[in-house]
């Protein structure tokens, strides 16, 4: 148990330098499913946040009582468990938001961050760092979220979060807000992030 | 990591150690907790999501009967308004399907029907509304409740735009879709690159007229205790 990343340090690695998705490619399925607009990406990051941040609390404080062959068991039915308290929540107080995001809600049980960030942070570091883990990692997952479906929405329907924003004469690339739309940001960006990474590196290197 | 089976004999000594339930009591505790939890949660929020879903359907029925600028002068709440929800079995094929439906009347005097009926869409089931007038003779609207078409595409089957075609047609002809511009009176335009969505809807909405054709009268009808 030595050398692990203080809270400042799992807080700030979340953000970008671990951003679950343009880093880690994980939670890919609501990545692409539910960023055709601003709003629905947004309550889906609000969501995720959420469960990551409430599982990876209780994960931490039980971490001592876990058992190795069955701590993903354990995971799990903490994970269902908030999840279904979101999605509850969700159709009780934003109704129409939880019918537009559909089974994405119930999706997130299966979601790749958060079994991941219990297994590599809450199961093993105290509640200060399993919480600046959460909150740094649901940051960089809300930032991926919003940044896909800001250029979605705006291409495919020239408004943002239903505000038109393009002139009224833009031709909606209706294909933007599709499926194949959301494999062609998330690709575009991914590339984007991974130049600009290796371009600093470079830099690095030539004034190190 | 501390509970090894090495250099134990297997079996009696050290067996409840090593049982399931043994190794799972934080399992079952978690469950317990969590489920009671879960409980709670259920408890205390199912009354508001299920005002939810038939508050969506109560606040489209004056737009569905009346149409949308009328509507909005009669808004409610309006102690003249009554909307009386039932609903009308209906048995085809030796299944029994059942409507729910809202007999809508204003001071006294009937004003429509709203229907709630259901059937596939190309991706998902879709549910919708429809507004007749009290001879169920004319539909006077219809309103997507709930669908996951292809957004983009099919999912403009919800916009006023599309739904707004079958506001005033009759129903003693069933619906029929064409691509391009419609000509006659009981066909209905499909939407540019979703005719399968455009189909569903208008099937959905003809089998539903059909099933409730002569039965939309206070005898067929077994209306529900009044909630206040």
């Amino acid at each position: 148990m030595t050398n692990l990343p203080t809270p400042s340090e799992r807080f700030i690695q979340g953000i970008l330098p671990e951003n679950p998705v343009y880093r880690q490619l994980l939670g890919l399925c609501p990545t692409l499913a539910v960023t055709s607009g601003l709003k629905p990406a947004l309550t889906m990051a609000v969501a995720v946040a959420a469960v990551l941040m409430s599982a990876n609390i209780i994960i931490s404080l039980i971490r001592n009582l876990l058992k190795p062959h069955l701590r993903i068991v354990v995971f799990t039915l903490t994970i269902a468990t908030f999840v279904t308290v979101v999605d509850r929540l969700l159709a009780a107080y934003l109704y129409q938001m939880s019918k537009t995001l559909g089974p994405y809600i119930p999706l997130i049980i299966v979601n790749c961050i958060i079994i991941c960030r219990c297994e590599v942070c809450a199961s093993r570091q105290p509640v200060a760092a399993a919480a600046a883990d959460a909150a740094g990692q649901a940051f960089g997952f809300g930032l991926a979220l919003v940044s896909i479906a800001a250029i979605r929405e705006v291409l495919g329907t020239g408004m943002l979060a239903g505000f038109q924003v393009m002139p009224s004469a833009w031709p909606q690339w209706v294909i933007m807000v599709l499926p194949p739309g959301a494999f062609l940001t998330f690709g575009l960006l991914l590339a984007l992030v991974n130049w600009i990474d290796s371009a600093r590196s470079k830099k690095g290197e030539l004034e190190g | 990591m501390e509970q090894t089976l090495k250099g134990r004999p297997p079996g009696l000594a050290g067996g409840f150690k090593n049982s399931n339930l043994a190794q799972a009591w934080l399992i079952l505790v978690l469950a317990l907790i969590f489920g009671a939890a879960l409980a709670a949660v259920q408890v205390n929020l199912s009354q508001t999501i299920r005002n939810n879903k038939l508050k969506e359907s109560l606040d489209r029925i004056p737009e569905l009967v009346w149409g949308a600028d009328e509507a909005a002068k009669i808004q409610s709440p309006n102690p003249a308004l009554d909307i009386a929800p039932g609903t009308v079995a209906v048995q085809k094929d030796g299944n029994t399907s059942y409507y729910p439906v809202y007999r809508v009347s204003l001071a006294g005097r009937p004003a429509g029907w709203v229907v709630k009926a259901g059937g596939q869409g190309y991706a998902d089931k879709i549910e919708l509304l429809i507004g007749l007038d009290p001879a169920a003779a004319t539909i006077t609207g219809i309103y997507i409740l709930e669908q996951k078409e292809t957004p983009g595409l099919g999912n403009k089957i919800a916009l006023p735009r599309w739904r707004n075609q079958f506001n005033q047609k009759s129903t003693a002809l069933p619906l029929t879709v064409v691509k391009g511009k419609s000509s006659t009176a009981s066909s209905i335009d499909a939407l540019t690159g979703a005719t399968i969505s455009s189909r569903s809807v208008t099937g959905i909405v003809n089998r539903a007229i059909d099933d409730l054709k002569g039965r939309l009268n206070p005898a067929s009808i077994r209306f529900s205790e009044r909630q206040p």
